[in-house]
């Protein structure tokens, strides 16, 4: 999970570093992501795992750190 | 928030958003991209060429960046169609909130909120500024304006 997630930042985060640097507790925005950008990793992340983010999800710290992705991506799979 | 008057303040957010961004969104997720981020009002007044929808769709996404600066969420980010561009037929615009974005305003007693809206070549601008209230002043002026009512024998 933890690759498909980091090659999803990678294609849509337009990170201005490499994404494989960031420790899986980094926060995101503060690495340059925008929250346009994390619009676009929230659809490809939906693509991806075939899940739909609720609007209760829909909030900054979801998609903070890839700890947070991974832990949201795990509640949704489990009542998917 | 800057001080104006006793109990008054204004507050100002800005933001901006590169149109091929927007662009790419459209080209990759299309109509997803589209129902997560914007209210139906707004893909209408976006209607046009690929180059228009996108500086138009640029813009009103730097517009709500610029609302939730001057909202301030402390807990969650409002949805992003609970803040709403609103374009008269004049052309011009206005904020219109709901949900969770209008109790962030009543709560921060914000009484009137502008928007301006603007896109040059790769890059859409937005600038909301918002006449805020304090609570105790909104609460005054709540009072102020049921005294009036009952005095006027409207209720």
């Amino acid at each position: 999970m933890d690759e498909k997630i980091r090659s999803i930042l990678a294609e849509h985060g337009r990170f201005p570093i490499d994404v494989s640097t960031l420790d899986e507790n980094d926060d995101l925005f503060r690495a340059g992501m925008t929250s346009h950008a994390s619009v676009n990793v929230m659809l490809a992340l939906e693509d991806e795992f075939d899940v739909e983010f609720p609007e209760s999800m829909l909030r900054k710290s979801t998609f903070e750190s890839v700890d947070a992705i991974r832990a949201a991506l795990r509640e949704l799979v489990s009542v998917s | 928030m800057t001080s104006m008057s006793a109990g008054t303040a204004i507050r100002v957010g800005a933001d901006v958003a590169a149109v091929h961004q927007v662009a790419d969104s459209l080209a990759r997720f299309g109509d997803r991209y589209l129902r997560r981020v914007y209210t139906e009002h707004e893909i209408a007044c976006c209607a046009g060429t690929p180059s228009v929808v996108a500086a138009g769709l640029a813009a009103r996404f730097a517009a709500k960046e610029a609302a939730i600066k001057v909202l301030r969420p402390s807990t969650y980010q409002p949805d992003w169609r609970s803040i709403e561009v609103r374009r008269s037929p004049e052309g011009w615009c206005s904020m219109s909130l709901s949900g969770h974005a209008a109790k962030l305003a009543d709560e921060a007693g914000i009484a009137e909120m502008e928007v301006s809206l603007t896109h040059d070549e790769d890059v859409a601008a937005a600038v909301v500024v918002a006449l805020c209230h304090s609570q105790s002043e909104h609460n005054n002026e709540s009072g102020a304006h049921l005294r009036d009512l009952l005095l006027n024998g409207a209720l």
